[in-house]
């Protein structure tokens, strides 16, 4: 009672705005893919106001499935409880795949004997009940040092967290907390180049644009070894650590003539930007598909709250038609 | 006391020899804070210097560096500086004056004053998570220019409130008696003479506080300010930016380049920091001029 007549105040002091407006929000890691969209759209659509927030994925899927932001960005499926929380705001969404993301492996460049690491290693590290009992390296494979290792890895809101763990550790959120966490990639990247014995997760192209200062390890899964590239994490050779990243759109700001016409816009450009922002762009037949889900409006997601661990986009879309 | 002369001269030797190692102390306290203060802006001129241009003043932000400018940030900070100004003259300056002037003196008002103390030492992200439940919220204003002056405002009024309080109790109380005696009323004392000769002091708080307000990055990320703006405010319930966020995310990406922008845009802020601080002197000297007893 009290917030609505203090609104209605608001409203009536006539501070509302007019503007044609596009809310987004969400993933980090999505980010530099909808900015750049989202500042080629402006430039050739004076007056609407596009705005894309960074309050990663778990905070997004919050304000969007409250009505708030128009567009999420999304590093992961919608989890469960996220489509609770917008089925009881009667919120619909499409879920639309615009791009591949990858997690490395990433160690000092001063590591000479971890060149590759299977994901069963990787599990025993990071998976909870290794907090404070596996601290040396040779508690995972008895053939490296007696060192203790420094771990550094995604903070919780971070959806990259959310799909390591569930690629990992087997269950989403599911990880040992005593290691370094930061939202923030880069102090992830500062910290691993100045530690000789770190180990950590981060996007791929934050590992992109620091080779020099960090070494990418091989993931070995199902008895295969592959080194993080794009070329493989479009093969979909870079299992499980590659994943498509989304879009999320309500069906209320579909409504809306300028939403309709940003989506537009944002599937035709998609591809051209992610390759231009150092992403892995989907392959021109995945696009296609994400273009065709976006003409036939069906809304819901595919992945009943969990994500699938090292699935095509291809696959992923063809589910989504049946 | 049983001084010869001798050991009272060495005495008052070794005294001008502690008041003069006090004042080199002193002086090196001083120099400490202004190398620290040039080597910080030799180092941003280092990094970013060469990115000021007019370019850099009038482009949006960019996924492209050398195309991303400061426009919606510099055009941010001054809505969100002009609107906190205003909110926090007119409630902290009330707030001041009724405290020093009508409050009964009692328990309550003491209980009062002291958490106004305990205020000032909040750390800013609490303000952030208030406004966050209450602006964002409760009253549906969203991550909006209204909220950001609000959610500052809240954080400095504090300050402000103290030292307007300062400057009207630092008054000759025979102002106040002069005026009355006159058969001025309290509110006409207060209008004509309290406020006018305590302006100086009550603006040299105000700006201070601004100059605070103006690097806050903390409560305005919380309440969701961290955004991609190419677009200037048209009213209060748009999104914005300010240059402290512009900068946070520019800091934020992999690539080197960004970080120049990062340390340019802190150039300008740090220049916005001087004026606001330059204005505060011109205004305290021109309020002395205008007092005359």
């Amino acid at each position: 009672m009290m917030s609505k007549a203090l609104a209605l105040i608001v409203f009536f002091a006539g501070f509302q705005s007019f503007a044609e407006k596009v809310a987004i929000d969400g993933s980090s890691t999505v980010f530099p893919i909808t900015e750049g969209i989202a500042e080629e759209f402006q430039n050739a659509n004076k007056g609407i106001q596009v705005t894309v927030g960074i309050s990663g994925t778990g905070g997004g899927f919050k304000k969007f499935c409250r009505g708030e932001t128009d567009v999420q960005n999304a590093s992961r499926p919608i989890t469960e409880s996220e489509i609770k929380a917008c089925q009881e705001k009667g919120i619909r969404y499409l879920e639309l795949p615009v791009a591949y993301d990858a997690i490395a492996i990433v160690v000092n460049p001063a590591n000479k004997f971890l060149s590759e690491i299977t994901t069963e290693e990787l599990k025993k590290i990071w998976e909870p009940s290794a907090k404070g009992t596996v601290t040396k390296w040779n508690q995972v494979n008895n053939k490296w040092p007696a060192e203790e290792f420094k771990l550094y890895g995604a903070g919780s809101d971070s959806g990259t967290f959310d799909y390591f763990t569930e690629a990992i550790v087997g269950k989403s959120k599911s990880s040992r907390g005593d290691y370094s966490a930061s939202e923030d990639d880069n102090t992830l990247v500062m910290g691993i180049s100045k530690e000789k014995n770190a180990l950590g997760y981060i996007p791929l192209h934050y590992y992109m644009e620091n080779q020099k200062k960090l070494k990418a390890v091989a993931v070995v899964y199902k008895g295969k070894s592959q080194k993080p590239d794009l070329e493989a994490v479009k093969s979909g050779a870079y299992a499980p650590l590659s994943r498509p990243l989304f879009i999320y759109v309500s069906d209320q700001s579909l409504g809306k003539k300028h939403v309709e016409k940003f989506v537009t816009f944002y599937l035709k450009n998609a591809i051209k930007m992610a390759e231009e922002v150092n992403y892995i762009a989907l392959p021109k037949i995945a696009m296609d598909m994400t273009q065709e889900h976006f003409q036939s409006k069906k809304w819901g997601t595919v992945f009943k709250g969990h994500a699938e661990v090292g699935m095509k986009v291809e696959d992923l879309m063809k589910k989504e038609k049946q | 006391m049983n001084l010869s002369t001798n050991s009272l001269g060495s005495s008052v030797k070794f005294r001008h020899f502690l008041s003069f190692i006090f004042k080199i102390l002193s002086l090196l306290g001083l120099l400490l804070g202004l190398i620290v203060l040039l080597v910080l802006i030799g180092d941003l001129i280092r990094r970013g210097g060469d990115r000021l241009s007019i370019d850099f003043f009038t482009n949006f932000a960019s996924r492209k560096a050398d195309r991303a400018g400061i426009l919606a940030a510099w055009v941010g900070t001054l809505w969100v500086m002009l609107i906190t100004a205003v909110l926090t003259i007119v409630v902290g300056v009330s707030a001041a004056i009724y405290l020093e002037e009508y409050a009964p003196k009692n328990r309550a008002t003491r209980l009062i004053e002291l958490n106004i103390l305990n205020l000032a030492a909040m750390p800013s992200i609490l303000y952030g998570l208030l406004a966050l439940g209450l602006f964002v919220h409760q009253m549906k204003l969203g991550s909006s220019l209204l909220t950001a002056g609000m959610t500052l405002s809240l954080l400095v009024l504090p300050v402000v409130i103290v030292a307007s309080r300062e400057a009207l109790r630092s008054l000759p109380f025979t102002l106040k008696e002069a005026s009355y005696a006159l058969g001025a009323t309290q509110f006409q004392t207060l209008v004509y003479h309290q406020i006018p000769a305590a302006l100086s002091g009550i603006m040299t708080g105000v700006i201070l506080a601004l100059s605070r307000a103006i690097g806050e990055t903390a409560p305005l990320i919380t309440i969701g300010a961290l955004t991609y703006i190419a677009f200037l405010p048209q009213s209060l319930m748009d999104s914005f930016t300010v240059l402290p966020i512009q900068l946070f995310n520019w800091l934020s990406r992999p690539q080197e380049e960004f970080h120049a922008n990062a340390a340019a845009a802190g150039l300008v802020l740090l220049f916005l920091t001087f004026l606001l601080n330059g204005v505060a002197i011109l205004i305290r000297i021109k309020a002395r001029k205008n007092i005359k007893w």
